[in-house]
């Protein structure tokens, strides 16, 4: 039996209640375990995208399938766990008044109680080395500890598919690669959404360009971020002296 | 930046008060405050054996007079309103150092500075024994109905984002040369307050966002599952316990 991809978006179109058309049909296919980077220039559609993969917003057309199973109505608590977004904002993602309970609200929602709740969140915080600050209120941590929490609470539920919205957003550099270096030692499927283009070639092999709601390039990072017609056409840019084929 | 929320009200320590879960702790203040208010005005010795209760009770929990008496200054606005009282009730006169005061008045007075300052106090003692958030953990293990803890914990996590959030529209208002020394100036002051209310509720749709895609469907899961034993019970009901003879007393005398 062959394992289904942690993520099957098949011609996937939609149109906001204004009228405003987002997505022009995307196809996308994400292997299991795969790290892959959502590049595409301000208005391309990837929130909007992003926002279909758990069905908060539901397809005009097309479909989107998480590890086999159809987002739609009929399963969407289970959805919902298996689909782990971060918000690019942690202090829209962490709502509740202490680290530990927010990282126990999507395990708890889904069931969850007493020791083995404890053992979750406990498991979740300690893969992001934010262990120590269980019992503090997120607004007294600093902005990279803020968002690594936010990744132990959509790892707490076990997501097939881990999607990060700008994840090196406002950060320093130190919390930067701090980040990175918890996105590389997690075995999870990733999607990543950036416009750091250096920080999507440092952590995923592979690549997709959203460009006027269709995917206009799938392929290695690398290729992509040396292709300058494609580039120049995407309206994306590499910040000043990076040349991505010096950096090993 | 300290550990948890540390509400200039709360004093942190480990007394057995401390100790009680939060709502049997609002269960006791809800029931002595019950059993102050009903207590006749006139028995002024039962009012005096309440305060000695609450004392006893400060003592157990370790906190200082001077903290407690310095956080019932909140009381001071409202009994303003019982030092008129005895100038202006009609009724009966009596003469207090040459001033001629009501008798009904001098009474009125006493009643709600009495059991105001009484309920305050146990207010007080309540706030700086049990957390914040373990306040909000009580009600709703009280069974105020949901919507209104889930309100009183958002008010907890987010106060602090937006009165950040506040305070870098003043900075920025500075930085461009703003001062606020007027009635001229209201205009920009309220236009602030719109786009912050602005920038709250964009947030609040964000934050939904959040919590619908981590599985909310409209209840808080409740987390603690702690239970509460008869003996904890007793110990904390003991206030209103030890309060309730003295008020039938009162009422006797």
């Amino acid at each position: 039996m062959t394992v289904p991809p942690s993520l099957d978006v098949r011609g996937l179109a939609y149109a906001y209640p204004d009228g405003h058309q987002a997505l022009f049909g995307v196809d996308l296919t994400i292997g299991r375990g795969e790290r892959v980077a959502l590049l595409g220039p301000n208005g391309a559609g990837k929130t909007t995208l992003v926002l279909h993969l758990n069905g908060i917003l539901a397809a005009g057309a097309g479909s989107v399938t998480v590890a086999g199973l159809p987002v739609g109505r009929k399963h969407m608590a289970e959805i919902r766990r298996k689909v782990g977004i971060v918000f690019q904002d942690p202090d829209d993602q962490l709502f509740m008044p202490t680290v530990r309970e927010d990282v126990a609200f999507g395990p708890a929602a889904a069931g969850l109680r007493g020791a083995e709740l404890d053992a979750v969140v406990e498991r979740a915080l300690a893969r992001v080395g934010m262990a120590a600050y269980a019992d503090r209120p997120p607004h007294h941590l600093s902005f990279g500890q803020r968002r690594r929490v936010a990744v132990a609470t959509v790892l707490a539920t076990e997501p097939e598919i881990l999607v990060l919205d700008e994840p090196s957003s406002n950060l320093d550099p130190a919390s930067r690669r701090e980040l990175a270096d918890v996105l590389r030692s997690l075995d999870v499927t990733v999607l990543m959404v950036t416009h750091d283009l250096p920080y999507a070639l440092e952590l995923c092999p592979r690549s997709l360009v959203l460009s006027e709601g269709v995917i206009a390039a799938d392929g290695p990072t690398r290729e992509i971020l040396a292709d300058d017609a494609l580039m120049n056409r995407h309206r994306l840019e590499l910040p000043f002296g990076f040349v991505p084929g010096s950096v090993a | 930046m300290g550990a948890g929320h540390a509400h200039h009200l709360y004093r942190r320590g480990d007394s057995p008060v401390h100790g009680l879960p939060p709502h049997t702790k609002l269960a006791a203040v809800l029931g002595f405050v019950l059993v102050v208010v009903t207590t006749p005005r006139e028995a002024v010795w039962a009012f005096a054996c309440y305060a000695a209760l609450l004392a006893a009770v400060a003592a157990l929990a370790r906190v200082p007079a001077g903290f407690l008496l310095s956080r019932l200054a909140i009381e001071i606005p409202f009994v303003a309103f019982a030092v008129l009282m005895p100038f202006v009730v009609p009724g009966e006169q009596t003469t207090v150092l040459g001033v001629s005061l009501s008798v009904p008045g001098l009474w009125g007075a006493w009643n709600i500075l009495a059991k105001g300052t009484l309920g305050v106090a146990a207010s007080v003692l309540l706030a700086a024994t049990t957390e914040l958030r373990s306040l909000v953990l009580g009600l709703q293990r009280l069974g105020l109905p949901s919507p209104l803890v889930q309100i009183a914990s958002f008010m907890i996590r987010y106060g602090d984002v937006i009165t950040d959030e506040m305070r870098r529209m003043s900075v920025a208002r500075r930085s461009r040369g703003f001062e606020a020394s007027g009635v001229r100036h209201w205009g920009v002051l309220a236009k602030s307050a719109g786009a912050l209310f602005i920038r709250s509720y964009e947030r609040g749709e964000r934050v939904h966002l959040a919590m619908i895609s981590r599985g909310y469907t409209g209840t808080m899961p409740v987390l603690d599952a702690a239970t509460t034993t008869r003996t904890t019970w007793a110990r904390a009901l003991a206030l209103p316990l030890a309060a309730l003879p003295i008020r039938l007393l009162a009422l006797l005398g």
